[in-house]
C-alpha cells in the first residue's frame, strides 16, 4: 500500500470529487430545467467511494457501475462533456443517446457499463476478470454495487465463482443506508461485510466518506487482486443526500428526518479530505475554491459542447441491434 | 462442402468437433457450463484435454452469474460458448441473457461487441418433464438483439456452430434433444454456414412446409408419404435459423406453391410458426390460396409420462393431415377479385 501518495495526486483526487459533486448538481438543474430525459439518480454524498477506489485502478482497468453510476464513470476518467450528451440523448455521447444515465458504457476507460438492472453490473465483472485471468493481463475489474443489490442472488454466485476461480475482482459495495425509498437495515439479514466471509472472501467495511480509508482498503483489495489472491469484499458505508432519484418528492413520502440528512452532510467526503489536505500542509485554504472554479469552468464548456451536439436521427432508431444490422 | 464420400457423423459429435475446431483457431474462444469437463450432453467432450482448465470452465449451478461472466469476458476480448444444458435454464440466466447481453450493443450505441453463444436443449428428451423440456427459442426472437440458431442437421449443427461461435453478436444455439442421437453427412473439415440463410431440405411445388429443428424430420417423412399418397409434391424449408429469418426463401416457396405448413415443437401461442405465418401473410396475401397451417406444441406444460409426451409434440402424422388439409383448401374465395388461378 502507498501510504505516501504524492500531493498532486491528493490534489488530483480531491479534483475528481469535487467534478463529479458540480457534474450531479449541474444535473440536478437540467432536470429542473426539463433538459434530461428519464430517470436521473444523484451520487452527491458519495463521491469518496467512487474517485478513492478508481484512484488504486490503471488506465487498462475495469468496473462495472450500477444505476448511480455518474460518479464512477468520472472517477474512471470520462470525460463531462460526452456524458453530459449521454444524459441528455444526443449524439456526442458515450452511447451516443442509446444509452442514457443507467446504461453508459466507455471501453477506451474500462467503463463495462453504468447498469439499470440491481446487481447486473456483478456478474459482468466477474466475466472482466475471466479476461484477465485467461490472458494474464494483470488487471483488475472493480464491481460496484449498492446495498440493494446485496440481496440480488447474483451476488452469491457471483462472489463463489470470482473465489473458486481466484479471479481478479473487487466487490465494491456501496451501502448508503438505502434501496431505493426503503431503509436497508429493515431488508437486509446480517451486515452485507459479513456475506463474503462464507467464500472465503477477504472482507472490510471501511467509512465510505473517508477517501483515505477507501484508497487503502480498495487499494489493498487491488494489490491482491493483481497478485493472483483473488478477490475481495469491499463495504463502503456512505449516504445519498440527494435521494434515489430526481423528483421523488413528487410520489414518496418522507422516508428519512432531515437531522439524519444533516448529520450526514456534516461528514461530507470532499469537505472531510480538503480539511486533511489543509491541515497537512498539502494545500492552503484558498485551494479548495480555486479547484471549485476550475471544475465549474470545465463543466460549463463540457456543458456548451454537449447542448451543441445533435440529437439522434429518427431514421436511425432500428439500426445498430446487432453488429450490420439485423439480416 | 460438396465431397466425393461424405463421413457420417452424430449430430451432438458435429457440434463437439465445431466447438474443437474453432477452439483450436482461436485462443479467445472458452467454452463455459455445468460440467463441461465431462460433458453430459457430449458437446464439449474431450476439450478438457486438449484446451484446459483456463479455457474449459466447470462452472458452479450458476446460470445467472455464468451468462453474465460471458457478457464481460466477451465486452473485454474473449469469446465464451456457455452450456446452459436445458432450454428451460435459460430462464435462469434471463436478466443477463435479455437485459445484458442482448441489449449493450444497442444501449452503447454500437461500442460494444458481444460474441457470446448460449447453448442449450430445445424440447423435451425423453420424459425429462416440464421443467427440462422448454423450447423458449421465440422467446428469444422476441428479445431483440440476439441470434438464435435452431439446427436440424449434424452437418447444419457443425457449420452453424462455427458461424456463431465467430458472430460478434449474441447467439442462443438450440440443440433439439430429438436430434442428439442422430447421424447424417458431415465434412471433417472446418467450415461455416451462414446465419440467416434457409435450407430447402426438399423441393416441391404444390405445398410449402416450413419446419423447425427436429420438426423437419417429421415433414419430411410427410412429405415423402403424401407424395406416394396421391402425387402432393410437397417442399420442406428448414430456416436453420429463426433470427435473422430467412424469409424471402419461404415467399419464394410460397409464391410458387400458395399453400404453407408451419411447423415447430414449441408451444403455439406467440410462437415462432405463428410468427412466420404472420410474415407470410403480411407479406404474401395475394400469393396465398388458403389460410395456412400451424402445427405446434399445445400450450400445455411438458409432461412426464411417455404417451402424454408423445400427444403433444409434431410428428409426420400431424404434418401430414396438415398438408392435405391445405392441398385439399379450394382456393379462396373471399377475394373474388383477386381470383386469378
Amino acid at each position: 500500500m502507498d501510504l505516501n501518495r504524492a500531493p498532486t495526486d491528493d490534489l488530483a483526487a480531491l479534483r475528481r470529487m469535487l467534478l463529479v459533486r458540480a457534474f450531479e448538481e449541474r444535473l440536478a438543474e437540467l432536470s429542473k430545467q426539463q433538459l434530461l430525459p428519464g430517470f436521473v439518480h444523484l451520487s452527491i454524498g458519495q463521491e469518496a467511494v467512487a474517485v478513492g477506489a478508481c484512484g488504486s485502478l490503471a488506465a487498462s482497468d475495469r468496473i462495472t457501475s450500477t444505476h448511480r453510476g455518474h460518479g464512477h464513470a468520472l472517477a474512471k476518467g470520462c470525460e463531462p462533456g460526452p456524458m453530459f450528451a449521454e444524459l441528455m440523448g444526443r449524439e456526442g455521447g458515450y452511447c451516443r443517446g442509446r444509452g442514457g444515465s443507467m446504461h453508459l458504457l466507455s471501453l477506451e476507460h474500462g467503463v463495462l457499463g453504468t447498469n439499470g438492472i440491481v446487481g447486473g453490473g456483478i456478474p459482468i465483472a466477474v466475466g472482466s476478470a475471466l479476461t484477465s485471468a485467461v490472458m494474464g493481463d494483470g488487471g483488475v475489474t472493480i464491481a460496484f454495487f449498492g446495498d440493494g443489490a446485496a440481496n440480488e442472488g447474483v451476488l452469491s454466485e457471483s462472489l463463489n465463482m470470482a473465489a473458486i476461480w481466484r479471479l481478479p475482482v473487487v466487490f465494491v459495495c456501496e451501502n448508503n443506508g438505502f434501496a431505493e425509498w426503503s431503509a436497508t437495515d429493515e431488508l437486509t439479514a446480517g451486515r452485507i461485510v459479513d456475506r463474503g466471509t462464507p467464500f472465503g472472501v477477504p472482507s472490510t467495511r471501511v467509512d465510505g466518506n473517508d477517501l483515505r480509508a477507501v484508497q487503502d482498503v480498495v487499494g489493498g483489495a487491488c494489490e491482491r487482486a493483481r497478485g493472483g489472491d483473488g478477490p475481495s469484499l469491499v463495504e463502503a458505508v456512505t449516504y445519498r443526500t440527494h435521494g434515489h432519484l430526481i423528483g421523488e418528492e413528487a410520489f414518496t413520502s418522507p422516508y428519512r428526518t432531515d437531522d439524519e440528512v444533516a448529520a450526514w452532510r456534516e461528514r461530507d467526503p470532499i469537505a472531510l479530505f480538503a480539511a486533511q489536505l489543509v491541515a497537512a500542509g498539502q494545500m492552503g485554504d484558498a485551494t479548495l475554491g480555486e479547484l471549485r472554479a476550475e471544475v465549474e469552468a470545465e463543466l460549463d464548456s463540457a456543458l456548451a459542447w454537449a447542448q451543441a451536439s445533435p440529437l439522434p436521427d429518427p431514421d436511425e432508431a432500428e439500426l445498430g441491434v446487432l453488429v450490420e444490422g439485423v439480416a | 462442402m460438396t465431397r466425393q464420400k461424405p463421413r457420417m457423423q452424430y449430430f451432438t459429435r458435429a457440434l463437439n468437433e465445431a466447438l474443437r475446431d474453432v477452439m483450436r483457431a482461436d485462443e479467445r474462444v472458452i467454452v463455459m457450463g455445468e460440467d463441461v469437463d465431462r460433458s453430459v450432453s457430449g458437446a464439449t467432450r474431450g476439450l478438457i484435454e486438449e484446451f484446459g482448465a483456463a479455457r474449459l470452465r466447470n462452472t458452479p449451478i450458476s446460470e445467472a452469474t455464468m451468462a453474465g461472466a460471458a457478457v464481460g469476458a466477451a465486452m473485454t476480448g474473449l469469446r465464451p460458448v456457455v452450456d446452459l444444458m436445458y432450454g428451460s435454464f435459460l430462464y435462469l440466466a434471463m436478466d443477463q441473457v435479455l437485459n445484458q447481453a442482448a441489449r449493450w450493443r444497442y444501449m452503447s450505441g454500437g461500442r460494444a461487441e458481444l460474441p457470446i453463444v448460449y447453448m442449450a436443449q430445445l424440447g423435451p428428451s425423453s420424459s425429462a418433464a416440464a421443467q427440462h423440456s422448454e423450447a423458449p427459442h421465440a422467446m428469444m426472437m422476441h428479445g431483440a438483439g440476439i441470434k438464435v440458431v435452431v439446427p436440424s442437421t449434424p452437418a447444419d449443427a457443425k457449420g452453424l456452430m462455427t458461424a456463431a461461435v465467430r458472430d460478434p453478436n449474441p447467439v442462443v444455439f438450440f440443440r433439439d434433444a430429438a436430434l442428439g442421437g442422430t447421424r447424417g453427412p458431415v465434412p471433417e473439415e472446418s467450415f461455416e454456414i451462414p446465419l440467416g440463410v434457409a435450407d430447402v431440405k426438399r423441393a416441391g411445388d404444390d405445398v410449402t412446409v416450413v419446419a423447425i429443428a427436429s420438426t423437419v424430420q417429421a415433414a419430411l417423412a410427410a412429405a415423402e408419404q403424401a407424395a406416394q399418397d396421391g402425387g402432393c409434391s410437397v417442399e420442406v424449408i428448414d430456416p436453420r435459423t429463426l433470427v435473422p429469418l430467412d424469409l424471402d426463401a419461404i415467399l419464394a416457396s410460397v409464391a410458387r406453391t400458395g399453400r404453407l405448413v408451419v411447423c415447430d415443437n414449441g408451444r403455439r401461442t406467440a410462437g415462432a410458426a405463428a410468427e412466420i405465418v404472420s410474415r407470410v401473410v403480411e407479406a404474401a396475401w395475394d400469393a396465398l390460396r388458403c389460410a395456412p397451417a400451424i402445427v405446434a406444441c399445445p400450450d400445455v406444460p411438458m409432461p412426464f409420462s411417455p404417451p402424454l409426451e408423445r400427444a403433444l409434440l409434431v410428428d409426420a402424422e400431424r404434418v401430414g393431415a396438415a398438408i392435405r388439409q391445405v392441398a385439399a383448401a379450394p382456393t379462396a374465395s373471399v377475394r373474388p377479385a383477386e381470383a386469378r388461378r
